[in-house]
């Protein structure tokens, strides 16, 4: 074996574990924050026993799931059943494979770039890793085999169909302007200005498409507690509950950081180191998540629907429009 | 490498495809399907044509399936309940026919009629202008009418979805 293969093999495998690692940490927190962030917002103290600020609640909470029974239900699919967690957490997880999270650093000699890989088509890419997610909830809906289950899976699987669309296509006048499909050039390319200011209705149709796509509050019809029990997961306990728990957390973590690589400048910042920034950034669009949990009702499902179809689709396209007849009259 | 990647996806989706047909719950086939088409992917990727490979997933495997699989999971049909064979003569003339179609494909691969003389994209060549660039350039300048006409046609074809699918407007 040469070596240059065996160092690209080495580099990448250490890119891979470092931010795995990385997002793993970050759910935990997320937990924890979520918990506390929307506890003070609502004037309570939220978890307070486990550690100074129940700071150890999260692996209380791990530890609690781990311990509990796992119950399979009796008409269940199993193969169905086991699979669901981990094809809703997997996609969750690989898109960060294309996303930059820094600058070109010099280690012992190499010069590496901070990202897993730099792919030509990185934005389809993410595309098509986000449709595969769909599936392992409308698994979990069918093979628990349960009439909750089924509508939230169902629920969930129509919603993300529909706002999958207009999240795509908010980030396209982006794509147009920097006219490469990869992720590090459209880092790059926002050297000096964030696309946030150039692309302010994309970037308004992306944060509440990336709300609904991950099912969060105002959007979180699938699992409406009220109506549906818990939506998709109702049949589900233990540690299986806890993958889909940490894919919903991942899958938020996912669509911040493709809101900061194509909205929010990437890495890109004065006087602090560009991984700082990425990280800052980030926490600010998870915060944000945060925030419109602990403010917002649920939206009813008629009006989730034609919110997507009727308002935030045809903006999409009115912003490519727009953004198009601008480069045409510039040159 | 690319060898034994291509034998090992080309095996899986072969036996993914097979399991399709053979399998009596059409929410299992469907999954199978959607395997396939993943494999295939991947194939297109092995082929260096990452932006159809793309494509490919987000098309096939990300719209079309789940729209299968939701209309699949909303009949619930019944797995115990034996389909009645409508065609009960079909087996043997099917067989007959697998083996002709079979042995066609085989003559025509082993003969020299694919072997065309190699055209001016290459695959070094699109590799350094870009795939995606390369779709994009040919599909709005030297393919923009069939490009165009397709575009009608899908969209007489969502009309007309739309009008089967609400006869009260």
């Amino acid at each position: 074996m040469n070596k240059d293969l065996l160092v690209y093999i080495v580099v990448a495998s250490i890119k891979i574990f470092l931010v795995f690692s990385a997002v793993q940490i970050m759910i935990i927190s997320m937990i924890w924050l979520e918990r506390k962030i929307m506890a003070h917002m609502q004037v309570r103290l939220g978890p307070m026993r486990v550690g100074p600020h129940g700071l150890l609640q999260p692996i209380a909470d791990g530890i609690k799931l781990l311990f509990k029974e796992d119950i399979i239900p009796q008409k269940a699919n199993k193969l169905l059943f086991l699979l669901a967690p981990v094809m809703t957490l997997v996609p969750a997880l690989i898109t960060f494979a294309v996303i930059p999270f820094g600058d070109k650093v010099k280690i012992l000699g190499h010069s590496v770039n901070l990202v897993i890989t730099d792919i030509n088509v990185g934005f389809l890419y993410i595309f098509a890793v986000s449709s595969l997610g769909i599936y392992g909830i409308v698994m979990a809906g069918w093979a628990s085999n349960n009439k909750y289950s089924l509508l939230g899976g169902i629920r969930s699987s129509a919603q993300m169909i529909s706002y999958e669309l207009p999240l795509g296509l908010s980030l396209i006048g982006v794509v147009m302007l920097t006219s490469s499909l990869s992720l590090v050039d459209v880092v790059n390319a926002q050297a000096k200005l964030w696309n946030i200011i150039i692309q302010p209705i994309g970037f308004f149709v992306y944060a509440t498409s990336a709300i609904a796509e991950v099912n969060r509050c105002p959007f979180d019809l699938p699992e409406a507690e009220s109506e549906l029990v818990a939506g998709y997961h109702t049949e589900y306990s233990s540690m299986k509950f806890a993958m889909f728990f940490m894919a919903e957390y991942a899958n938020m973590i996912t669509v911040s950081a493709i809101a900061v690589t194509f909205f929010l400048g990437g890495w890109h910042g004065p006087f602090l180191p560009p991984v700082v920034w990425f990280m800052l950034k980030l926490s600010a669009c998870l915060f944000f998540f945060i925030w419109i949990r602990s403010t917002y009702p649920r939206l009813r499902y008629d009006q989730l629907m034609h919110f997507s179809w009727k308002f935030l689709l045809p903006l999409s396209l009115f912003n490519i429009l727009i953004t198009g007849l601008i480069m045409v009259l510039k040159g | 490498m690319e060898a034994y990647l291509f034998y090992i996806m080309a095996a899986v989706s072969v036996t993914a495809a097979v399991y399709l047909v053979f399998e009596k719950n059409p929410v299992f086939s469907a999954l199978y399907l959607i395997q396939t088409m993943v494999c295939i992917a991947v194939l297109y990727i092995l082929l260096e044509a990452q932006f159809i490979a793309a494509v490919q997933i987000i098309v096939y495997a990300g719209a079309i399936m789940v729209l299968f699989l939701f209309v699949i999971m909303l009949l619930n049909l019944n797995i115990k309940e034996e389909t009645k064979n409508a065609l009960p003569f079909q087996k043997i003339p099917a067989i007959f026919m697998g083996i002709v179609l079979f042995t066609a494909i085989c003559a025509v691969i082993k003969s020299k009629l694919l072997q065309g003389k190699q055209g001016e994209y290459t695959t070094a060549y699109v590799n350094s202008v870009g795939n995606t660039k390369l779709i994009g350039n040919l599909l709005f300048t030297d393919y923009l009418l069939p490009f165009e006409i397709t575009s009608i046609l899908l969209f007489v074809a969502a009309i007309g979805a739309i009008m089967l699918a609400k006869r009260k407007l």
